[in-house]
Protein backbone atom coordinates (compact mmCIF):
# COMPACT_ATOMS: atom_id res chain seq x y z
CA UNK A 1 0.00 0.00 0.00
CA UNK A 2 3.20 2.46 0.77
CA UNK A 3 4.51 1.65 -2.49
CA UNK A 4 1.43 2.60 -4.27
CA UNK A 5 1.40 5.68 -2.01
CA UNK A 6 4.77 6.87 -3.01
CA UNK A 7 4.39 5.71 -6.78
CA UNK A 8 1.80 8.34 -6.83
CA UNK A 9 3.44 11.04 -5.02
CA UNK A 10 6.81 11.03 -7.15
CA UNK A 11 4.43 11.23 -10.30
CA UNK A 12 2.80 14.32 -9.03
CA UNK A 13 6.68 15.48 -7.69
CA UNK A 14 8.01 15.01 -11.51
CA UNK A 15 4.54 16.51 -13.22
CA UNK A 16 5.40 19.76 -10.68
CA UNK A 17 9.24 19.64 -11.90
CA UNK A 18 7.99 19.19 -15.80
CA UNK A 19 5.20 21.78 -15.54
CA UNK A 20 7.07 23.92 -13.46
CA UNK A 21 10.46 24.34 -15.88
CA UNK A 22 7.91 24.53 -19.15
CA UNK A 23 6.18 27.98 -17.68
CA UNK A 24 10.63 29.21 -16.63
CA UNK A 25 11.30 28.21 -20.36
CA UNK A 26 8.20 29.96 -21.70
CA UNK A 27 8.90 32.63 -19.97
CA UNK A 28 12.57 33.15 -20.69
CA UNK A 29 11.72 32.76 -24.72
CA UNK A 30 9.52 36.05 -23.80
CA UNK A 31 12.65 38.06 -22.50
CA UNK A 32 14.37 36.37 -25.26
CA UNK A 33 12.16 37.86 -27.78
CA UNK A 34 11.92 41.42 -26.10
CA UNK A 35 15.71 41.13 -26.34
CA UNK A 36 15.89 40.66 -30.07
CA UNK A 37 13.25 43.11 -30.81
CA UNK A 38 15.34 46.07 -28.54
CA UNK A 39 18.31 44.83 -31.18
CA UNK A 40 16.16 45.29 -33.67
CA UNK A 41 14.95 49.05 -32.16
CA UNK A 42 18.54 49.97 -31.67
CA UNK A 43 19.78 49.71 -35.20
CA UNK A 44 16.90 51.82 -36.30
CA UNK A 45 17.95 54.52 -33.71
CA UNK A 46 21.46 54.54 -35.39
CA UNK A 47 20.06 55.07 -38.47
CA UNK A 48 17.52 57.88 -38.30
CA UNK A 49 20.47 60.99 -37.51
CA UNK A 50 21.88 60.04 -41.16
CA UNK A 51 18.14 59.99 -42.48
CA UNK A 52 17.66 63.29 -40.81
CA UNK A 53 20.77 65.42 -42.28
CA UNK A 54 20.53 63.46 -45.44
CA UNK A 55 16.56 64.72 -45.88
CA UNK A 56 17.82 68.23 -44.47
CA UNK A 57 19.98 69.08 -47.10
CA UNK A 58 16.85 68.60 -49.63
CA UNK A 59 13.90 69.60 -47.86
CA UNK A 60 15.10 71.68 -44.87
CA UNK A 61 11.92 73.57 -44.42
CA UNK A 62 9.63 70.15 -43.73
CA UNK A 63 11.10 71.60 -40.12
CA UNK A 64 7.88 70.54 -38.54
CA UNK A 65 7.92 66.65 -39.60
CA UNK A 66 11.78 66.51 -39.07
CA UNK A 67 11.29 67.77 -35.81
CA UNK A 68 8.65 65.52 -34.88
CA UNK A 69 11.07 62.49 -36.41
CA UNK A 70 13.80 64.13 -33.95
CA UNK A 71 11.41 64.00 -30.87
CA UNK A 72 10.38 60.84 -31.23
CA UNK A 73 13.33 59.20 -31.46
CA UNK A 74 14.87 60.60 -28.49
CA UNK A 75 11.31 59.77 -26.62
CA UNK A 76 12.21 55.90 -28.19
CA UNK A 77 15.52 56.16 -26.30
CA UNK A 78 14.43 57.10 -23.10
CA UNK A 79 11.28 54.98 -23.12
CA UNK A 80 11.33 51.99 -19.94
CA UNK A 81 9.76 48.89 -19.63
CA UNK A 82 7.57 47.05 -22.54
CA UNK A 83 4.55 49.28 -22.44
CA UNK A 84 6.37 52.84 -22.81
CA UNK A 85 8.47 51.52 -25.34
CA UNK A 86 5.79 50.02 -27.37
CA UNK A 87 3.80 53.39 -27.28
CA UNK A 88 7.44 55.82 -28.03
CA UNK A 89 8.15 53.07 -31.08
CA UNK A 90 4.32 53.23 -32.99
CA UNK A 91 4.52 57.32 -32.87
CA UNK A 92 8.20 56.95 -33.81
CA UNK A 93 7.02 54.60 -37.31
CA UNK A 94 3.93 57.14 -37.44
CA UNK A 95 6.48 60.23 -37.64
CA UNK A 96 8.82 58.25 -40.09
CA UNK A 97 5.83 57.14 -41.89
CA UNK A 98 4.89 61.41 -42.63
CA UNK A 99 9.23 61.97 -43.56
CA UNK A 100 8.89 59.80 -46.13
CA UNK A 101 5.40 60.26 -47.42
CA UNK A 102 6.62 64.27 -47.71
CA UNK A 103 10.08 63.28 -49.15
CA UNK A 104 8.07 61.98 -51.89
CA UNK A 105 7.56 65.68 -53.28
CA UNK A 106 10.97 66.18 -53.79
CA UNK A 107 11.98 64.39 -56.89
CA UNK A 108 16.29 65.07 -56.10
CA UNK A 109 16.17 63.57 -52.68
CA UNK A 110 14.30 60.48 -54.11
CA UNK A 111 16.91 60.26 -56.55
CA UNK A 112 19.79 60.59 -53.63
CA UNK A 113 21.93 57.19 -53.19
CA UNK A 114 21.91 57.29 -49.63
CA UNK A 115 18.49 58.86 -49.20
CA UNK A 116 17.42 55.06 -50.99
CA UNK A 117 19.96 53.23 -49.29
CA UNK A 118 18.51 54.49 -46.13
CA UNK A 119 15.61 54.00 -46.97
CA UNK A 120 15.80 50.07 -48.00
CA UNK A 121 17.66 49.94 -44.46
CA UNK A 122 14.98 51.41 -42.77
CA UNK A 123 12.36 49.63 -44.58
CA UNK A 124 14.29 46.38 -43.94
CA UNK A 125 14.82 47.12 -39.99
CA UNK A 126 11.19 48.17 -40.10
CA UNK A 127 10.23 45.08 -41.41
CA UNK A 128 13.09 43.39 -38.90
CA UNK A 129 10.83 45.13 -35.64
CA UNK A 130 7.34 43.71 -37.05
CA UNK A 131 8.58 40.20 -37.45
CA UNK A 132 10.00 40.58 -33.79
CA UNK A 133 6.99 41.79 -32.40
CA UNK A 134 5.31 39.01 -33.93
CA UNK A 135 7.41 36.50 -32.85
CA UNK A 136 7.18 38.11 -29.60
CA UNK A 137 3.78 37.98 -29.44
CA UNK A 138 3.92 34.38 -30.10
CA UNK A 139 5.94 33.98 -27.56
CA UNK A 140 3.50 35.89 -25.31
CA UNK A 141 0.20 33.53 -26.44
CA UNK A 142 2.20 30.24 -25.76
CA UNK A 143 2.98 31.52 -22.33
CA UNK A 144 -0.81 33.09 -21.49
CA UNK A 145 -2.15 29.16 -22.64
CA UNK A 146 0.17 27.81 -20.17
CA UNK A 147 -0.37 29.96 -17.45
CA UNK A 148 -3.99 29.76 -17.71
CA UNK A 149 -4.87 26.34 -18.86
CA UNK A 150 -6.33 24.01 -16.17
CA UNK A 151 -3.40 22.27 -14.43
CA UNK A 152 -0.98 24.41 -15.16
CA UNK A 153 -2.60 27.54 -13.98
CA UNK A 154 -2.70 26.10 -10.44
CA UNK A 155 1.24 25.75 -10.46
CA UNK A 156 1.03 29.34 -11.95
CA UNK A 157 -0.31 30.26 -9.24
CA UNK A 158 1.80 28.76 -6.73
CA UNK A 159 5.39 30.31 -8.01
CA UNK A 160 3.70 33.66 -8.98
CA UNK A 161 4.17 33.63 -12.84
CA UNK A 162 2.96 36.82 -13.83
CA UNK A 163 1.22 37.81 -16.88
CA UNK A 164 3.17 39.46 -19.71
CA UNK A 165 1.85 42.35 -21.91
CA UNK A 166 1.17 41.88 -25.63
CA UNK A 167 3.43 44.37 -27.95
CA UNK A 168 0.10 45.90 -29.30
CA UNK A 169 -0.51 49.07 -32.24
CA UNK A 170 -1.61 52.53 -30.46
CA UNK A 171 -4.46 53.72 -31.43
CA UNK A 172 -3.02 56.49 -33.26
CA UNK A 173 -1.25 54.23 -35.37
CA UNK A 174 -4.11 52.71 -36.60
CA UNK A 175 -5.52 55.97 -37.79
CA UNK A 176 -4.85 56.68 -41.86
CA UNK A 177 -1.95 58.69 -42.67
CA UNK A 178 -3.21 62.16 -43.96
CA UNK A 179 -0.97 63.21 -46.69
CA UNK A 180 -0.78 66.49 -48.26
CA UNK A 181 1.63 67.36 -51.57
CA UNK A 182 1.28 71.14 -51.06
CA UNK A 183 4.01 72.75 -52.38
CA UNK A 184 6.87 72.55 -49.86
CA UNK A 185 4.21 72.79 -46.84
CA UNK A 186 2.78 69.86 -45.36
CA UNK A 187 0.05 70.49 -43.34
CA UNK A 188 -0.07 66.44 -42.63
CA UNK A 189 0.20 66.36 -38.37
CA UNK A 190 2.55 63.14 -36.70
CA UNK A 191 0.54 61.80 -34.38
CA UNK A 192 0.53 63.14 -30.78
CA UNK B 1 4.97 8.61 -43.84
CA UNK B 2 3.61 6.31 -41.08
CA UNK B 3 2.08 3.82 -44.21
CA UNK B 4 5.52 4.11 -45.63
CA UNK B 5 7.13 2.52 -42.68
CA UNK B 6 4.44 -0.19 -42.59
CA UNK B 7 5.32 -0.95 -46.25
CA UNK B 8 8.62 -1.16 -45.49
CA UNK B 9 8.37 -3.75 -42.68
CA UNK B 10 5.78 -5.65 -44.64
CA UNK B 11 8.40 -5.43 -47.78
CA UNK B 12 11.24 -6.93 -45.36
CA UNK B 13 8.35 -9.13 -43.74
CA UNK B 14 8.14 -11.02 -47.31
CA UNK B 15 11.74 -10.88 -47.98
CA UNK B 16 12.67 -12.38 -44.61
CA UNK B 17 10.09 -15.00 -45.36
CA UNK B 18 10.66 -16.34 -49.33
CA UNK B 19 14.90 -16.02 -49.02
CA UNK B 20 14.13 -17.93 -45.71
CA UNK B 21 17.04 -15.54 -43.92
CA UNK B 22 14.92 -14.02 -41.43
CA UNK B 23 14.67 -10.10 -40.40
CA UNK B 24 18.48 -9.86 -41.39
CA UNK B 25 17.70 -9.30 -45.25
CA UNK B 26 15.57 -5.95 -43.79
CA UNK B 27 18.72 -5.08 -41.17
CA UNK B 28 20.91 -5.05 -44.10
CA UNK B 29 19.03 -3.08 -46.53
CA UNK B 30 18.33 -0.56 -44.04
CA UNK B 31 21.91 -0.62 -43.02
CA UNK B 32 23.03 -0.25 -46.80
CA UNK B 33 20.53 2.47 -47.53
CA UNK B 34 21.44 4.40 -45.04
CA UNK B 35 24.77 4.60 -46.08
CA UNK B 36 23.88 5.52 -49.37
CA UNK B 37 21.83 7.96 -48.76
CA UNK B 38 23.19 9.81 -45.21
CA UNK B 39 26.35 10.97 -46.80
CA UNK B 40 24.12 13.63 -49.36
CA UNK B 41 22.10 14.52 -46.69
CA UNK B 42 24.93 15.89 -44.33
CA UNK B 43 26.42 17.46 -47.32
CA UNK B 44 23.16 18.03 -48.82
CA UNK B 45 23.96 22.17 -48.06
CA UNK B 46 27.41 21.78 -50.25
CA UNK B 47 25.73 19.85 -52.75
CA UNK B 48 22.95 21.36 -53.87
CA UNK B 49 24.63 24.71 -54.41
CA UNK B 50 27.37 23.41 -55.68
CA UNK B 51 24.71 21.40 -58.45
CA UNK B 52 23.00 24.60 -59.19
CA UNK B 53 25.99 26.86 -59.10
CA UNK B 54 24.93 28.86 -56.46
CA UNK B 55 27.19 32.27 -55.25
CA UNK B 56 26.79 33.91 -52.07
CA UNK B 57 24.81 37.06 -52.50
CA UNK B 58 26.79 40.22 -51.96
CA UNK B 59 24.94 42.11 -48.77
CA UNK B 60 25.74 45.28 -50.38
CA UNK B 61 24.50 44.71 -54.00
CA UNK B 62 21.29 42.33 -52.60
CA UNK B 63 20.31 44.74 -49.49
CA UNK B 64 16.68 43.66 -49.77
CA UNK B 65 17.25 40.24 -50.01
CA UNK B 66 19.17 39.86 -47.31
CA UNK B 67 16.70 42.19 -44.90
CA UNK B 68 13.99 39.89 -45.93
CA UNK B 69 15.38 36.65 -45.22
CA UNK B 70 17.00 38.14 -41.92
CA UNK B 71 13.41 39.84 -40.56
CA UNK B 72 11.87 36.28 -42.14
CA UNK B 73 14.21 34.79 -39.49
CA UNK B 74 13.59 36.43 -36.59
CA UNK B 75 9.41 36.12 -37.10
CA UNK B 76 10.61 32.07 -37.44
CA UNK B 77 12.79 31.97 -34.15
CA UNK B 78 15.64 30.26 -36.90
CA UNK B 79 18.89 31.56 -37.25
CA UNK B 80 19.52 33.19 -40.12
CA UNK B 81 20.46 30.97 -43.48
CA UNK B 82 22.97 31.74 -45.49
CA UNK B 83 21.71 33.19 -48.74
CA UNK B 84 22.75 32.61 -52.19
CA UNK B 85 22.13 33.71 -55.88
CA UNK B 86 21.79 31.70 -58.95
CA UNK B 87 22.22 33.41 -62.89
CA UNK B 88 19.38 32.17 -64.00
CA UNK B 89 16.69 34.07 -65.99
CA UNK B 90 14.09 31.34 -64.61
CA UNK B 91 12.22 32.76 -61.46
CA UNK B 92 13.20 29.98 -58.44
CA UNK B 93 14.49 29.82 -55.36
CA UNK B 94 15.27 26.76 -53.33
CA UNK B 95 16.24 26.02 -49.58
CA UNK B 96 18.93 23.26 -48.19
CA UNK B 97 21.00 22.17 -45.48
CA UNK B 98 20.65 19.04 -42.70
CA UNK B 99 19.28 21.32 -40.16
CA UNK B 100 18.37 25.12 -39.16
CA UNK B 101 22.11 25.76 -38.02
CA UNK B 102 23.17 24.26 -41.29
CA UNK B 103 20.76 25.94 -43.74
CA UNK B 104 20.82 27.75 -47.17
CA UNK B 105 18.25 29.73 -49.58
CA UNK B 106 18.89 30.29 -52.75
CA UNK B 107 16.85 32.85 -55.23
CA UNK B 108 17.44 32.79 -58.87
CA UNK B 109 18.10 36.24 -60.73
CA UNK B 110 15.35 35.68 -62.47
CA UNK B 111 13.13 35.63 -59.51
CA UNK B 112 15.34 38.70 -58.26
CA UNK B 113 14.15 41.05 -61.10
CA UNK B 114 10.51 39.65 -61.94
CA UNK B 115 9.12 39.67 -58.13
CA UNK B 116 8.09 42.65 -56.27
CA UNK B 117 9.46 42.99 -52.52
CA UNK B 118 6.00 41.21 -51.18
CA UNK B 119 6.21 38.83 -53.43
CA UNK B 120 9.81 37.89 -52.79
CA UNK B 121 9.16 37.55 -48.86
CA UNK B 122 6.66 35.30 -49.63
CA UNK B 123 8.64 32.91 -51.77
CA UNK B 124 11.05 33.21 -49.19
CA UNK B 125 8.96 32.72 -46.11
CA UNK B 126 8.35 29.32 -48.20
CA UNK B 127 11.39 28.22 -48.50
CA UNK B 128 12.11 29.35 -44.87
CA UNK B 129 9.04 27.20 -43.99
CA UNK B 130 10.96 24.50 -45.98
CA UNK B 131 13.99 24.79 -43.03
CA UNK B 132 11.46 25.13 -40.53
CA UNK B 133 9.90 21.88 -40.88
CA UNK B 134 13.09 20.32 -41.74
CA UNK B 135 11.86 18.71 -44.91
CA UNK B 136 15.44 17.79 -46.07
CA UNK B 137 15.38 15.58 -43.24
CA UNK B 138 12.00 14.33 -44.04
CA UNK B 139 13.18 13.88 -47.66
CA UNK B 140 15.93 12.12 -46.88
CA UNK B 141 14.16 9.62 -44.43
CA UNK B 142 11.18 9.14 -47.80
CA UNK B 143 14.75 8.34 -50.01
CA UNK B 144 16.57 5.95 -47.17
CA UNK B 145 13.07 4.07 -47.13
CA UNK B 146 13.14 3.81 -50.74
CA UNK B 147 16.10 2.21 -50.92
CA UNK B 148 15.53 -0.26 -48.22
CA UNK B 149 12.18 -1.77 -50.74
CA UNK B 150 14.65 -1.17 -53.84
CA UNK B 151 17.21 -3.13 -52.68
CA UNK B 152 15.35 -5.92 -50.85
CA UNK B 153 13.81 -6.34 -54.13
CA UNK B 154 16.91 -6.63 -55.85
CA UNK B 155 18.21 -8.86 -53.52
CA UNK B 156 15.17 -11.35 -53.70
CA UNK B 157 15.53 -11.44 -57.17
CA UNK B 158 18.71 -12.02 -57.29
CA UNK B 159 18.35 -14.91 -54.65
CA UNK B 160 15.47 -16.33 -56.33
CA UNK B 161 17.73 -16.63 -59.99
CA UNK B 162 20.54 -18.22 -58.00
CA UNK B 163 19.18 -20.25 -55.65
CA UNK B 164 15.90 -21.46 -57.31
CA UNK B 165 16.43 -25.34 -56.12
CA UNK B 166 16.44 -24.54 -52.91
CA UNK B 167 12.83 -23.89 -52.74
CA UNK B 168 11.28 -27.33 -53.82
CA UNK B 169 11.65 -27.77 -49.99
CA UNK B 170 9.57 -25.65 -48.62
CA UNK B 171 6.29 -27.53 -48.21
CA UNK B 172 4.17 -28.08 -51.79
CA UNK B 173 1.87 -25.83 -53.46
CA UNK B 174 0.90 -23.56 -51.14
CA UNK B 175 3.99 -22.13 -50.44
CA UNK B 176 5.41 -21.62 -53.75
CA UNK B 177 2.02 -19.59 -54.47
CA UNK B 178 3.06 -17.30 -51.29
CA UNK B 179 6.82 -16.93 -52.82
CA UNK B 180 4.91 -16.15 -56.31
CA UNK B 181 3.02 -13.15 -55.03
CA UNK B 182 6.10 -12.09 -52.59
CA UNK B 183 8.01 -11.55 -56.34
CA UNK B 184 5.37 -10.16 -58.02
CA UNK B 185 5.09 -7.51 -54.22
CA UNK B 186 8.81 -7.30 -54.00
CA UNK B 187 8.48 -6.33 -57.88
CA UNK B 188 6.00 -3.33 -57.69
CA UNK B 189 6.57 -2.70 -54.27
CA UNK B 190 9.16 0.06 -55.49
CA UNK B 191 6.87 1.72 -57.85
CA UNK B 192 4.75 1.97 -54.84
CA UNK B 193 7.33 3.16 -52.66
CA UNK B 194 8.59 5.92 -55.53
CA UNK B 195 4.66 7.49 -55.31
CA UNK B 196 4.82 7.40 -51.74
CA UNK B 197 7.68 9.49 -52.27
CA UNK B 198 6.20 12.04 -54.46
CA UNK B 199 2.97 11.86 -53.01
CA UNK B 200 5.50 12.97 -49.12
CA UNK B 201 7.02 15.50 -51.12
CA UNK B 202 3.92 17.21 -52.53
CA UNK B 203 2.22 17.08 -48.73
CA UNK B 204 5.45 18.41 -47.61
CA UNK B 205 5.04 21.48 -50.15
CA UNK B 206 1.49 22.47 -49.32
CA UNK B 207 2.95 22.62 -45.34
CA UNK B 208 5.53 24.92 -46.72
CA UNK B 209 2.65 27.13 -48.23
CA UNK B 210 0.51 27.46 -45.23
CA UNK B 211 3.12 28.00 -42.51
CA UNK B 212 4.81 30.56 -45.14
CA UNK B 213 1.50 32.28 -44.81
CA UNK B 214 1.44 32.12 -41.08
CA UNK B 215 5.16 33.86 -40.92
CA UNK B 216 3.95 36.89 -43.22
CA UNK B 217 0.76 37.15 -42.16
CA UNK B 218 0.18 37.99 -45.50
CA UNK B 219 -1.21 35.51 -48.15
CA UNK B 220 -1.56 37.65 -50.74
CA UNK B 221 2.55 37.82 -51.14
CA UNK B 222 2.69 34.13 -51.80
CA UNK B 223 -0.09 33.94 -54.21
CA UNK B 224 0.68 36.56 -56.36
CA UNK B 225 4.47 34.95 -56.42
CA UNK B 226 2.56 31.82 -57.15
CA UNK B 227 0.52 33.44 -60.20
CA UNK B 228 3.48 34.82 -61.16
CA UNK B 229 5.27 31.53 -61.52
CA UNK B 230 2.30 30.55 -63.09
CA UNK B 231 2.46 32.35 -66.49
CA UNK B 232 6.48 31.98 -66.53
CA UNK B 233 7.79 29.69 -69.10
CA UNK B 234 11.26 29.67 -68.59
CA UNK B 235 13.08 26.38 -66.57
CA UNK B 236 16.15 26.39 -64.60
CA UNK B 237 19.14 25.89 -66.77
CA UNK B 238 21.06 23.56 -63.67
CA UNK B 239 18.09 21.93 -61.94
CA UNK B 240 18.52 17.78 -62.25
CA UNK B 241 15.96 15.02 -61.22
CA UNK B 242 17.53 15.06 -57.47
CA UNK B 243 17.26 18.49 -56.31
CA UNK B 244 13.84 19.22 -57.82
CA UNK B 245 12.20 18.59 -54.75
CA UNK B 246 14.02 21.24 -53.15
CA UNK B 247 12.89 24.05 -55.66
CA UNK B 248 9.73 26.24 -54.87
CA UNK B 249 8.39 25.46 -58.13
CA UNK B 250 9.52 22.43 -60.30
CA UNK B 251 12.18 23.43 -62.27
CA UNK B 252 12.12 20.34 -64.73
CA UNK B 253 10.87 21.54 -67.87
CA UNK B 254 8.80 18.71 -68.26
CA UNK B 255 7.04 18.74 -65.26
CA UNK B 256 6.55 22.55 -66.28
CA UNK B 257 5.08 21.47 -69.62
CA UNK B 258 2.42 19.16 -68.18
CA UNK B 259 1.56 21.61 -65.44
CA UNK B 260 0.66 24.16 -68.23
CA UNK B 261 -1.18 21.96 -70.51
CA UNK B 262 -3.49 20.99 -67.70
CA UNK B 263 -4.36 17.68 -69.06
CA UNK B 264 -6.68 15.50 -67.76
CA UNK B 265 -7.28 11.98 -68.28
CA UNK B 266 -6.22 8.95 -66.45
CA UNK B 267 -2.50 9.14 -68.33
CA UNK B 268 -2.45 12.79 -67.04
CA UNK B 269 -3.16 11.31 -63.72
CA UNK B 270 -0.24 9.13 -63.46
CA UNK B 271 1.88 12.03 -64.68
CA UNK B 272 1.30 13.84 -61.68
CA UNK B 273 1.58 11.06 -59.01
CA UNK B 274 5.26 11.09 -60.02
CA UNK B 275 5.25 14.65 -59.63
CA UNK B 276 7.42 16.51 -56.47
CA UNK B 277 4.86 19.57 -56.81
CA UNK B 278 1.17 20.24 -56.89
CA UNK B 279 0.18 21.77 -59.55
CA UNK B 280 0.25 25.64 -59.40
CA UNK B 281 -3.61 25.91 -59.39
CA UNK B 282 -3.83 23.64 -56.53
CA UNK B 283 -1.57 25.62 -54.03
CA UNK B 284 -3.25 29.08 -55.20
CA UNK B 285 -6.56 27.63 -54.35
CA UNK B 286 -5.08 26.57 -51.51
CA UNK B 287 -3.80 29.74 -50.14
CA UNK B 288 -7.03 31.48 -51.42
CA UNK B 289 -8.90 29.89 -48.96
CA UNK B 290 -6.99 31.02 -45.76
CA UNK B 291 -8.17 34.80 -46.97
CA UNK B 292 -11.32 33.74 -45.94
CA UNK B 293 -10.72 32.82 -42.53
CA UNK B 294 -9.15 36.71 -41.81
CA UNK B 295 -10.45 35.89 -38.20
CA UNK B 296 -8.43 32.81 -37.74
CA UNK B 297 -5.00 34.94 -37.69
CA UNK B 298 -3.41 34.61 -34.04
CA UNK B 299 -2.27 38.43 -33.60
Amino acid sequence: MTWIIIGIVAVLAIGLVVVYNRLVRLRNRIDAAWSQIDVQLKRRYDLIPNLVETVKGYAAHERQTLEAVIQARRQAVDARGIEEQAQAENILTGALRQLFAVAEAYPELRANQNFLALQEELTGTEGRIAFARQFFNEQVLAYDNAREVFPTNVIAGMFNFEAKPYFEAETESRENVRVDFGQGNSQAQPPQ
Amino acid sequence: MLGFIVLVAAVGWLFGYVTGVGYWGLVAAVVFSLLMTWGSYFNSDRIALAMSRAQPADPRTHLQLHNIVEGLSIAAGLPKPRVYVVEDEAPNAFATGRDPKHAAVAVTSGLLGKMNRDELEGVLAHELAHIKNRDTLVMTLAVTLVGVIVLLGDWMLRALWWGGHDRDDRGGGAGAVVALLGVVLLVIAPLFAQLLQFAISRRREFLADADAVFLTRHPQGLTNALRKLQSDRTAVRSASRATAHLWIESPLSLEKARGERGATGVGAWLNRLFETHPPLESRIAALQQTTLGAGAFIP
